[in-house]
């Protein structure tokens, strides 16, 4: 590959990144994983004067639950983290069942949750849970630190609400209202596509009851959507056909897909209404059982 | 006593590949592995629109990058008479646009810098003004009389098409289908695919002024034509040239064709006197190089009430891009497509082609598959299918009724091919057992309870490999047949070379079998070169499954050859007449005294230092092997498939693979053959091709677009073997490098179509798609896959 000719730094702190991206004045991106950034440099798609590696920031390098159950993602913390992360398995079924559904085990070794937040691909997995989640990003600038809601933090393809002299240093998922069930589901070609649709949804219940319902889509919008609003028809009541029915309708009518070489707009609403009807009939299924 | 032939690596051995040895270990020296003195490096500037006149081009702010050394672009090619070169197909194609480019990623401008990163910086200053043609992507648009003329360079063309071809006997046809109880029809398309080898291609020219010589190493599957190729468009002496084809990453057709690339490449050699690196990118190769297929079949069968197939008729409308730069034995217009049905007893058949350029990527390849046999195959079986449909008979019995018996050998099929052996019928039951074919029905309803659709389909084919005899076969005049040279040292080990060239096949382990098969020098003794025009024998190079059939005859003929000399000698060691002697594997002895004899190593060793009166010394020789026919494998594919209804998306259940390809030197290789192509197949059918939008835009140009399966989702394959040597080959060898790309997508796509068109739908277009399965499953329509692509 022949990108164009950039400066490099490895900083090993987080102060000293956020020093050099500020030095630089929208001139520096950050590495994470780069298994975006480094196609787009290979593309030339772009073409940053300097690379801040942020790999060496060894104190980003992790994921853990607060005693609230307040989950924290490090910037360093691998696809690959999550994909076997004991602490995840049981407490954060939605991002569990992304978490082997994103890229291919290879790019998985390498790329990260937040660099996967922060490059705000339509068609990404992560933000969608992010935003099912409620979740929210914590940026490291030159005078101290923020916290964005998920919601406002994907401005559009590729775009984030991110000042080009803050780093993202953290994801942060807050605890569930009681018991945190969920599930995702992809429409891929093959191992390591991109979703043709994909769905997020994650709900917290307090028995069989409904509290809190959060739902995005990737893949069927100009960005990720947010069908939060779409799935709050939920919220108070019990998943039975009926309001199954009504959330998956609410949810398909929020995607804002297009056509093409994927598939028609018409075939991925459906796929996006036939994975609600799956994740939410699993949950009824297997809450059921429980009971 | 004889030695066992499976202990020294002979024939029927699974030996291991020597290649891995080095490829494993990342030792492997591939084109863009080799660095020389002084090399530049050269990059392309590729137009990003498919249709456009060039209004100007500007270099100047690329020339100003410190660190280049030469753009070149079509004006300056032009001067030097560069700027078009001859395809395979005697059309013309553009080396450097002039005029007006004709597809996206045509080749635009080069630049030649003392390092790639310099001489991509400097491409991207070319300013190139283009003023927009409406873009041609399919073979409808192309025939609008209102469409504009791609081919205006070409005198006497006067419309988009390149040429109409028939063969067969259309009255003959027109009787059987008079006399039809049952007609049945499809209408398919082959979608554009793309060999996709993981190297792409890439070149070093190196010219050297005071020798006169050009050595130019390159990705290349067919050094020898290569040579004469250059030869004629660079107008330099054939003596003066070589050509180098180290390590090739796959080639699988992409690296027959002569490319701009290579030309340019060579012309910066002559004029910087430098050696100049070309190395295409994965995009250039997908965008720009020979494609496979894009071809329209539609076809009728006349039959009898009772399954009996009476004639068959076959219309192809084929998208050559722009310019007609096929890789094919030049009398056949659209290959082999001629050998569609050659399995079944048909009385009649007639084929009509017509072929059409449009703003896409020239260079038709075989891509794994014997010139175009693949989309053959998938016609005939897709047809199969429906016409069994339409009698109402089961899939199985329609084919056993019309499958060529193996009592009819030697049978000439309706387009005047000769098969000569197999066991057809043999074949198809092995399949049909090993998938569970007679509990199929009840395995169908029981999922239905579950809400899944099952599907069972089959393909049953053989096909042509071998090209080959040269009373038929040339490209650009040039006959096809092939060559190898064995060369037996002192002490008993040797060196093989061939006109062939090896691309993953691993002939450095199976030429050496079947030398040990037939002199009893153990395989590890034999070291097997290719690819170097400067010392391997004249050859055709590797393609269309021809190299055990062509090429491995050549080397059972030269070891053969060898042996007879070896004969002489021995008859002089042990001092008895030659009529006394008599052979076994790794040795002579005397007959009637077993006990008396030599070793073919005792014999290569006298062959140096004991040769008797009236013998040359030496040990060496050189075989052609024209063959007498093609060589015609067999293979039973069934597939069994589970579609959800819901989503269109299907899973391969089981699959199942009979194949005959006569002997099998090292079955572990064929398997792997077979595997490979198998996969191939199931990406055809299911997730792979290349696409254009209206613009002409291609969409696959890269692998997210673009899709090769991974181990991940590749359905396992369960194979079997049926073995009918070929009677004319000299080890019974039939060819197995392409069996499975052609044979198996029909498979594939019959079961899913099995599974579905109980809604009445008859065809969907590969590949079958989530999408596109869905589609069909709704509306009960068939789903076209013809370029532009839909979108909003
Ligand atoms: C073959 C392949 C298949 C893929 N398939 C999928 C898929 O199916 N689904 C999917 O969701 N993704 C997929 N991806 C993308 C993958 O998940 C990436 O890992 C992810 O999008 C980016 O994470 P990264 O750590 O590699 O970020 P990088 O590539 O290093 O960076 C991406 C962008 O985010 C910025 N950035 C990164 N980290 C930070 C930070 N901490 N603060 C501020 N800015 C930051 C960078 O500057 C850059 O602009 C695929 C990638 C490949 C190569």
């Amino acid at each position: 590959m022949y990108p164009s000719r950039f400066a490099y730094d490895a900083p090993t702190t987080v102060a000293e990144a956020v020093a050099i991206l500020d030095r630089n004045g929208g001139e520096a991106k950050v590495l994470a994983g780069g298994q975006s950034l480094v196609p787009m440099l290979k593309l030339r798609f772009a073409s940053p004067e300097r690379l801040v590696d942020i790999n060496n920031i060894k104190a980003l390098d992790y994921h853990r639950l607060d005693p609230d159950g307040t989950l924290r993602i490090g910037a360093l913390c691998r696809h690959e983290d999550l994909e076997f992360s004991e602490i995840i398995k049981d407490s954060h079924p939605t991002l569990a069942q992304a978490a082997a559904l994103v890229a291919d085990p290879i790019v998985r070794t390498r790329g990260t949750f937040v660099g996967s937040v922060c490059h705000a691909d339509p068609q990404g997995d992560w933000a969608a849970t992010m935003i099912a989640l409620d979740g929210r990003i914590v940026a490291q600038g030159p005078n101290g630190r923020r916290e964005i809601a998920m919601r406002d933090f994907v401005s559009g393809p590729f775009t984030n609400a991110l000042a080009y002299n803050e780093l993202a240093v953290e994801a942060v998922i807050p605890p569930a209202k009681g018991k945190a069930v969920g599930g995702y589901l992809k429409l891929e070609r093959r191992v390591g596509d991109f979703a043709t649709a994909s769905v997020a949804v994650a709900l917290d219940m307090n028995g069989d009851v409904v509290t809190r319902a959060g739902c995005a889509l990737a893949g069927v919008g100009g960005k990720t959507i947010d069908a939060n609003e779409a799935i709050s028809v939920l919220v108070g009541k019990t998943l039975t056909a009926e309001s199954i029915e009504a959330a998956a309708e609410a949810i398909a009518d929020a995607a804002d897909p297009r056509t093409d070489h994927r598939g028609s707009a018409d075939y991925k609403r459906h796929i996006v209404k036939t994975f609600v009807t799956r994740i939410l009939s699993g949950i009824a299924r297997s809450e059921q059982k429980a009971a | 006593m004889a030695l066992d032939e499976l202990k020294i690596g002979g024939m029927g051995a699974s030996r291991r590949r020597v290649e891995d040895n080095r490829f494993i270990r990342g030792k492997g020296r591939y084109v863009d592995d080799v660095v020389l003195p002084g090399m530049l490096h050269m990059e392309i500037l590729r137009s990003p629109v498919a249709h456009a006149r060039i209004k100007s081009i500007d270099t100047t702010a690329a020339w100003e990058v410190p660190g280049v050394r030469l753009v070149l672009t079509g004006e300056t090619m032009a001067a030097r008479n560069l700027a078009w070169m001859p395809t395979l197909s005697y059309d013309t194609q553009a080396v450097l646009a002039t005029d007006k480019v004709r597809f996206q990623g045509q080749e635009v401008a080069a630049v030649i810098a003392d390092d790639p990163y310099i001489a991509k910086d400097a491409c991207s200053r070319i300013v190139v003004e283009y003023e927009s043609l409406p873009a041609i992507v399919n073979p409808v648009q192309a025939q609008d009389p209102n469409a504009p003329l791609i081919r205006d360079d070409k005198e006497n063309q006067a419309t988009n098409k390149i040429f109409d071809w028939e063969i067969g006997d259309k009255e003959a046809t027109d009787r059987a289908f008079a006399e039809a109880d049952v007609v049945s029809t499809v209408d398919l398309h082959y979608p554009r695919s793309h060999p996709s080898p993981l190297e792409p291609c890439g070149s070093i020219a190196d010219y050297d002024r005071a020798t006169g010589k050009l050595t130019v190493y390159m990705t290349t599957q067919a050094p020898h034509i290569i040579r004469a190729a250059v030869s004629l468009v660079a107008e330099l002496p054939e003596h003066m040239i070589r050509i180098i084809s180290p390590d090739l990453g796959g080639g699988f057709g992409n690296k027959v064709p002569v490319y701009p690339g290579y030309v340019i490449s060579i012309l910066a050699s002559i004029l910087t006197e430098r050696p100049v690196k070309w190395i295409e990118d994965k995009s250039g190769n997908l965008i720009s190089t020979g494609f496979g297929r894009d071809v329209y079949l539609q076809g009728q069968l006349a039959l009898r009430k009772d399954g009996k197939i009476l004639g068959m008729r076959m219309h192809t409308v084929s998208d050559h891009g722009a310019f007609y730069a096929d890789a094919q034995p030049t009398k056949f217009k659209i290959g082999l497509m001629h050998s569609t049905f050659a399995a079944y007893d048909v009385p009649a058949a007639h084929l009509t082609s017509e072929g059409f350029y449009t703003n896409k990527a020239p260079g038709g390849v075989a891509y794994r598959c014997s010139f175009r046999v693949t989309e053959a195959m998938f016609f005939q079986e897709r047809m199969m299918h429906a016409a069994a449909n339409d009698l109402g008979m089961d899939q199985a019995d329609f084919r056993r009724v019309n499958l060529v018996k193996d009592d009819m050998f030697p049978y000439r099929t309706a387009f005047g091919f000769l098969t000569d052996s197999g066991q057809y019928g043999k074949c198809l039951d092995v399949a049909l057992e090993a998938i569970g074919y007679d509990t199929f029905k009840e395995e169908q309803e029981e999922a239905r309870k579950r809400g899944k659709l099952l599907g069972i389909g089959i393909s049953t084919m053989t096909e042509p490999l071998g090209a080959g005899n040269s009373r038929e076969y040339d490209i650009l005049g040039i006959k096809m047949f092939d060559s190898a040279e064995l060369r037996v040292h002192m002490t008993g080990k040797a060196i093989l070379r061939t006109g062939a060239k090896t691309q993953g096949q691993g002939h450095e382990t199976t030429w050496a079998q079947i030398v040990a098969h037939e002199l009893g020098i153990p395989a590890d003794d034999i070291v097997v070169e290719e690819g170097d025009t400067d010392t391997a024998p004249f050859g055709m190079g590797t393609y269309a499954s021809r190299s055990t059939p062509v090429a491995g005859a050549a080397v059972a003929m030269v070891a053969r050859k060898i042996r007879a000399k070896a004969r002489k000698i021995a008859a002089h060691l042990l001092e008895v007449s030659e009529e006394d002697i008599e052979w076994e594997l790794g040795r002579f002895y005397v007959r009637g005294n077993e006990e008396r004899g030599v070793t073919i190593q005792d014999c290569a060793l006298a062959a140096y230092s004991n040769v008797p009166d009236g013998l040359e010394p030496g040990l060496e020789n050189v075989a052609y092997y024209d063959p007498p026919n093609l060589t015609w494998p067999f293979a039973a594919y069934v597939c069994k498939v589970e579609v959800d209804p819901q989503t269109g998306v299907w899973d391969v259940l089981k699959f199942v693979a009979v194949d005959d390809c006569g002997v099998r030197i090292n079955p572990m290789i064929v398997e792997g053959q077979i595997m490979g192509g198998l996969t191939e197949a199931y990406a055809m059918a299911s997730m792979q091709y290349i696409t254009f939008d209206e613009e002409g835009n291609c969409i696959g140009s890269n692998y997210m677009d673009y899709l090769l399966p991974t181990a991940w989702e590749t359905p396992g394959f369960e194979l079997h073997e049926v073995v009918t040597p070929c009677p004319h080959h000299p080890i019974g060898a039939k060819g197995i490098g392409e069996c499975a790309t052609v044979g198996g997508p029909a498979a594939f796509v019959n079961a899913v179509m099995n599974a579905i068109e109980h809604t009445g739908v008859r065809n969907v277009d590969m590949p079958l798609m989530p999408n596109r399965v869905y589609e069909a499953l709704q509306t009960g329509q068939n789903v076209s896959g013809m370029p532009p692509v839909k979108g909003d």
